[in-house]
């Protein structure tokens, strides 16, 4: 599976909640992308990732 | 008055030609936000044009805003999107604003953003960032995003870049530099606001593809 641009491993398939905790990623400072489609926060504990899939995760960090 | 309409759009075109003129002066953008970063993207986007604003920001001119947002002294206490319509009005007096002043949360954004064609997203908190980002993607199939992440410190200038994430989601800063552990500073901020208004430009003038 891609990962902004690089190959992780998938040892098991895993929701994108999950891989997001996993990764250390915090679900409300974040947007997703995968395979082109924004997965809105809502599905985010639904949709199933494979070894297949190109994950773009966008972190905002503070500042404006 | 030091100027009709009529005069500053013939300066416009003067300087860009009718048809670009014309994309300018019609198009309507939204500048969430209205610190370090919207404060200056607005007085930016007024100066090449831009005549129809939403301004959103809940928020009044503080002392410590002075040093890297559009406001000046006297207005501290008051709010900053009536600060900055007032400013902005010294730059162009023809211009169209819409001021929301309040908080914007996700079951607002129907309201607040139904008129823009493009949306600055321009907040400081990193949970707003996502939200904004999230709903404008989710809600409003045809509107574009230009978002900001990371431009505190005083790291290097260069790397407040300007990516293009997908048709709709434009995101500047250096993506990592976070003012919860960095300060801001004025220039930086400002790179990184130019930027966006540097893309919005080009998105209304059909550039970016």
């Amino acid at each position: 599976m891609k990962l902004n641009g690089e190959t992780v491993t998938l040892t098991e398939e895993t929701t994108l909640v999950s891989f997001l905790e996993n990764n250390g990623y915090s679900s409300n400072k974040i947007a997703v992308e995968l395979n082109g489609d924004i997965i809105p926060r809502s599905r985010y504990a639904s949709v199933i990732l494979t070894d297949a899939d190109k994950l773009e995760v966008v972190c905002f960090v503070g500042g404006g | 008055m030091l100027f009709t309409e009529e005069e500053w759009k013939q300066q416009l075109v003067a300087r860009c030609g009718e048809e670009v003129a014309s994309k300018i002066q019609q198009a309507q953008v939204a500048v969430a936000g209205l610190g370090g970063l919207g404060s200056n993207i607005a007085t930016m986007l007024v100066r090449m044009g831009v005549e129809h604003l939403i301004l959103i920001d809940f928020d009044r001119v503080d002392f410590s805003n002075l040093h890297r947002q559009q406001y000046f002294a006297e207005q501290i206490g008051v709010y900053k999107t009536e600060a900055l319509a007032e400013n902005l009005r010294c730059i162009n007096p023809y211009i169209k604003l819409k001021l929301c002043c309040e908080r914007v949360s996700e079951e607002k954004l129907p309201q607040l953003f139904a008129d823009a064609d493009i949306i600055c997203e321009a907040f400081d908190k990193p949970q707003a960032k996502a939200m904004l980002v999230n709903g404008v993607l989710e809600y409003f199939p045809g509107k574009v995003i230009v978002a900001a992440s990371g431009m505190a410190g005083l790291g290097d200038g260069n790397l407040i870049k300007a990516r293009k994430l997908n048709k709709r989601l434009y995101l500047c800063g250096d993506g990592v530099s976070d003012c919860e552990t960095t300060s801001v500073h004025a220039a930086r901020v400002t790179l990184c606001a130019a930027q966006q208004a540097h893309l919005v430009q080009r998105i209304i003038l059909g550039l970016e593809g």
